[in-house]
């Protein structure tokens, strides 16, 4: 009987402190998202240095943000006929590093199939962000902000 | 065999199960979080906000030093 009691003694908490355990784990996998890898910082990189060349393109309304995390050309109009051909290698430029950006960080947090919600959740915040002036994709029509 | 002997093996498999809940927690795509990683990287793409807030301010503590 002793001995008995001695182990529910400590048993008793085992269950609770297991169930502790696992809403500590849960709340830790909903709290944060993989995204300080080379390869993510590299992406980075790259589309921060070509920001400076595509800011006054957005502000001009030359190329948008469009509903699916890409950017678009939009009013070729808006630029010079001769600069016209360096901004559509711009556009595909930055469309292929967005695109290797949401890959990879489904991919870096073991869920390759979540890159259509990271490219959904990013598409959102790039237009929820963007500074006024600049045109953007709602409900397939193009909006100045 | 006892109940109370059979107890540990009880246990061992409701840690078992319990384990294997905390792999099927993360199957949900983290919404929230997927939103917190795409501010930090956009704050950073477009520089909207300064990149790195806790490397600049031991940077700063240097600088007065």
């Amino acid at each position: 009987m002793n001995s008995y009691l001695a182990r529910t003694g400590w048993m008793r908490w085992l269950a609770p402190g297991l169930f502790g355990c696992m809403l500590a784990f849960a709340v830790q996998a909903q709290g944060n998202l993989e995204v300080d890898t080379p390869a993510i910082s590299a992406l980075k990189a790259s589309m921060q240095k070509r920001h400076a060349q595509l800011a006054p393109l957005y502000a001009s309304g030359a190329i948008g943000l469009a509903a699916d995390g890409s950017i678009a050309l939009r009013d070729a109009s808006a630029v010079p006929l001769a600069q016209r051909g360096g901004i559509s290698a711009l556009v595909a430029a930055e469309n292929a590093d967005r695109g290797a950006l949401y890959r990879e960080v489904a991919r870096v947090n073991q869920h390759p199939e979540w890159e259509a919600d990271v490219r959904g959740t990013f598409a959102q915040r790039w237009i929820d962000r963007a500074p006024a002036g600049w045109w953007v994709q709602r409900g397939g029509a193009w909006v100045k902000k | 065999m006892s109940f109370f002997h059979m107890r540990p093996l009880l246990l061992a498999g409701a840690a078992a199960a319990a384990a294997s809940a905390c792999v099927t927690i993360n199957i949900y795509f983290p919404a929230a979080a997927a939103e917190k990683a795409a501010d930090r990287i956009i704050d950073e793409v477009w520089q909207t906000r300064e990149a790195k807030p806790p490397q600049a301010a031991p940077a700063e503590e240097g600088a007065r030093q």
